[in-house]
């Protein structure tokens, strides 16, 4: 029974990592950068989510929402910004222009909302479930945390595998010039993949802090390192891969915790992402591209 | 090509001479007293990130392989650096001796880490590769908060539980203990020999990148499948040059750790990685006097902020943003020197322009 709560857990706290890491891998496939404020754009989220209810009284729902139209308008505003200015720029060049605005997302989260921790009201607030005559509790929020990222996970590939706009995504990061040339706008494609990224990654703050309810400026940036690699573990640049990895993840790294050192998780997760990555350079579900010469 | 050669030595030799001179200008100031207390303290930090910044050039800019676990290296380096220091503490009486004793067990270590992390890493590239090195820099700063060392007559104990299993004599001394870090960390460092060491490590990497190997390196960087084909061996040149990066980072890593009297492991995370990172970048990658420069400064700047006080690290991003935005945007450029006609020159136009296709 412990084992299967650990499971529980386990695929809950993966399915958070899996949205986070949607939005990644996303950005990474259309754009081909690393957006190192992904994880921040989380935190602006967690905040945002915390302010509707705490202070101005909203409903779980339309915290979320607002927290969603937020980070999204963030998001395609950092976008517009800092990231487009550098379009041909060498990618080394973005990444860094990604960590200044890391950097400015949490010093700014540390004027406004202060350093001490915020503690996160949970948005689910639904009775846990218990099964086996109560030998098993499942939390409201992973339940909650689950069906959404099957949900989203759904929608997503719904999206960019029927919609116009799914199908220009994939035009734009398979080849930008072509899709030019058929006249897809690259840029608004690209807006648009970073404001369904940042949607995703509010939906992400909130469901994180419900579930770890201690808002801080930095709360964003070790779920945001964890996600980078569960989207890098399943194949950069795959939607399914992410979604796996993300999962993965989180199980091995709530069982790590459970089975064999709560301090050495972290080592644990990283250890087999480098193993998997030696075996299978590209990732679990990567597409290995041949070199032309 | 001798032209070319003497060009590249002359390059050389500017540098040494940029920070000799900045160390005897500082020196100088210093004895008169101009220099203020939070700089001074700063000295030592700056020379270690100076090292930092010049050896992580040698992957990211000569190499063309992105690191982000350099501080990774940097934690090997200067741990093992510290509990060479405290064991040596009887044997070796002459502080100056122990301090380069230290420095350079801290630098083998993490050459060794370097190359047990580089064998099989090497294989990955671009992305792959930084996410690796990142992952092998989070699993070091996990395991030192799990590592705890001490010294007694018996020499040194190890253990992974906590302090008391160690099982220390009588008189033995704990120096690694767990999540609170190196403590009691002897305080031999100095200007002088943070001087010493960037001096050292831009021997070293001045004349690898003008060496035989420096020059495959760089072809390898530029075009790997040409330089196999050539008979260049990747994989062994690829090492060299990671294995010397990393030996560097620890050595800078042991000379930062006896700066302070506590040093944990959080100070070795992915956040320092990255700020060594802006300052190659920043710096021009593959310049080395880029990387002695920017680490100069954007380790200074934020004590230049302090009249921001609070805004401080905001503004700090800002400006990180703003010259990203300044060197590498076109339009930006254009209308910049426009605006000021005798930077046209001066403007890094390359600035992160070589070896930027890890991405790629």
């Amino acid at each position: 029974m412990t084992f299967l709560s650990y499971l529980i857990n386990g695929i809950s706290l993966g399915s958070v990592y899996a949205i986070i890491a949607l939005g990644y891998t996303m950005v990474y496939g259309i754009a081909k950068m690393l957006n190192f404020a992904h994880g921040d754009v989380i935190m602006v989220g967690g905040y945002i989510a915390f302010c509707a209810t705490s202070y101005l009284g909203l409903p779980s729902i339309a915290a979320v929402l607002l927290s969603m139209a937020v980070c999204t308008v963030l998001g395609v505003t950092i976008e517009g910004l800092a990231y487009r200015p550098l379009r041909s720029a060498p990618s080394l060049a973005v990444l860094i222009t990604a960590i200044g605005v890391s950097y400015f997302l949490q010093n700014a989260a540390l004027l406004i909302w202060g350093s001490a921790p915020k503690s996160f009201p949970s948005l689910v607030g639904l009775e846990p479930l218990r099964l086996f005559d109560g030998q098993l509790v499942i939390t409201s929020e992973a339940v909650v945390t689950v069906i959404a990222c099957i949900v989203i996970m759904v929608a997503l590939t719904l999206f960019t595998g029927e919609t116009k706009m799914g199908k220009a995504m994939r035009a734009v990061s398979e080849d930008k010039g072509a899709a030019q040339l058929m006249g897809i706008n690259v840029n608004h494609t690209i807006s648009i993949t970073f404001a369904i990224g940042s949607a995703l990654a509010a939906i992400a703050g909130v469901l994180l802090c419900s579930a770890y309810p201690v808002l801080l400026p930095t709360t964003g940036s070790m779920p945001g390192i964890k996600a980078f690699t569960a989207a890098v573990f399943g194949g950069i640049g795959s939607i399914p891969g992410a979604m796996i990895g993300g999962i993965l993840l989180g199980i091995i790294e709530i069982f790590g915790k459970a089975y064999i050192s709560t301090q050495l998780s972290d080592a644990i997760v990283f250890s087999v992402l480098i193993i998997v990555l030696l075996v299978k350079p590209t990732g679990l579900l990567g597409k290995a591209v041949n070199e032309k010469v | 090509m001798a032209k070319r050669l003497s060009k590249a030595s002359l390059n050389g030799f500017l540098n040494y001479g940029l920070v000799i001179l900045a160390f005897l200008v500082v020196e100088m100031m210093r004895s008169s007293g101009q220099i203020s207390n939070s700089l001074n303290g700063q000295l030592v930090p700056i020379c270690a990130y100076v090292c930092m910044a010049v050896s992580l050039n040698l992957t990211v800019g000569v190499l063309g392989e992105l690191s982000l676990g350099h501080a990774g290296f940097m934690g090997v380096g200067a741990f093992s650096g510290v509990v060479a220091a405290v064991s040596l503490t009887n044997i070796i009486p002459s502080n100056g001796l122990r301090l380069l004793l230290s420095i350079l067990i801290g630098g083998l270590l993490a050459g060794a880490a370097g190359f047990l992390v580089g064998v099989p890493v090497l294989r990955l590239r671009g992305d792959y590769l930084a996410i690796v090195t990142l992952a092998f820099g989070e699993i070091i700063k996990n395991i030192v908060n799990c590592l705890y060392i001490g010294v007694d007559s018996a020499g040194l104990h190890v253990s992974m539980t906590n302090s008391t299993a160690l099982g220390l004599a009588e008189g033995g001394k704990v120096i690694m203990n767990g999540p609170m870090g190196a403590t009691g960390v002897p305080k031999l460092s100095s200007f002088t020999a943070g001087f010493l060491l960037v001096l050292f490590t831009l021997f070293i990497v001045q004349n690898l990148v003008q060496s035989r190997a420096g020059r495959a390196i760089m072809a390898i960087r530029d075009n790997r499948i040409a330089a196999e084909s050539v008979g260049i061996g990747i994989t062994r040149y690829k090492l060299t040059a990671f294995i010397t990066s990393a030996m560097l980072a620890g050595m800078s890593g042991a000379l930062f750790a006896m700066n302070y009297s506590t040093i944990v492991a959080k100070k070795f995370d992915f956040n320092t990685s990255i700020l060594v990172l802006v300052f190659v970048v920043l710096g021009g990658m593959g310049n080395i006097r880029g990387s002695i420069i920017a680490a100069t400064v954007l380790t200074i700047l934020p004590e230049m902020l302090r009249a921001f006080s609070d805004y401080r690290m905001l503004v700090y991003a800002i400006v990180l943003i703003v010259i990203m935005l300044a060197t590498n945007n076109q339009k930006f450029r254009s209308l910049l020197s426009r605006a000021l006609p005798h930077l046209r020159e001066g403007l890094p136009a390359h600035a992160a322009g070589k070896g930027g296709s890890t991405h790629e």
